[in-house]
């Protein structure tokens, strides 16, 4: 099987990972408790989408 | 070639899939909602709605038609006795998907697919009071087998 020839630098491997930082998601404010919540989906801390449909969370 | 064939496979060969989405659909009629994982949701979404539209003429035919593809006879006899009736003067979208959140275990996106017309009722409190009773029940269970490792 193929195999590297030689080593790379630390400066080469930090080269290629300049493009692996991750990205925050992109956050909506909950309409109902004001907390960030994804966007489409059901708030994690209220449990409401679109006024109702909720999801039963834990009290308090 | 399967070009243009799009649709959800859901890892299953075509019978497995079938068994599948049969058991989605007839569980969607009989409790209202499930809560299943956003491509399985997707897959059995339409096929609820072809039911509930064959639901709209009850005929012998059509409650055959119905009952080859669900899988129990409550399911079908409530699809025609209440569904039909329900979603009479509805022109499609009887059903309803809300994306849940990540599973824990697998990390799977969730999503509640429901009738519409169906929403939740809160029932928060009267699980927590189930769950207050069977913590209770736990703990008189132990505090019994403490007691009995003490004589
Ligand atoms: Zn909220």
């Amino acid at each position: 099987m193929p195999n590297p020839k030689r080593r790379h630098s630390a400066r080469r491997t930090a080269a290629r990972r300049t493009h692996d930082s991750l990205r925050a998601p992109g956050m909506a404010e909950c309409p109902n408790c004001h907390e960030p919540k994804l966007p489409h989906r059901v708030c994690q801390h209220c449990g409401k989408y679109k006024g109702r449909e909720v999801i039963e969370v834990a009290e308090k | 070639m399967r070009h243009k064939k799009a649709g959800f496979k859901l890892k299953r060969d075509p019978s497995a899939r079938k068994a599948l989405l049969r058991g989605l659909v007839t569980s969607v009629i009989e409790q209202e909602r499930i809560i299943t994982t956003v491509p399985k949701a997707k897959a059995a979404r339409p096929l609820v709605d072809k039911m509930i539209t064959l639901a709209k003429r009850d005929t012998l035919h059509t409650r055959r038609q119905a009952a080859s593809f669900l899988q129990t006879p409550a399911s079908v006899k409530k699809l025609f006795d209440k569904l039909g009736a329900r979603f009479g003067q509805r022109e499609g979208g009887y059903t309803r998907i809300t994306r849940l959140g990540w599973r824990k275990g697998d990390g799977a996106e969730q999503a509640m697919l429901e009738l519409v017309g169906s929403e939740l009722v809160k029932r928060a409190a009267e699980r927590a009071k189930r769950r207050e009773d069977r913590l209770k029940a736990l703990k008189e269970g132990r505090e019994e087998e403490g007691g009995e490792e003490k004589s």
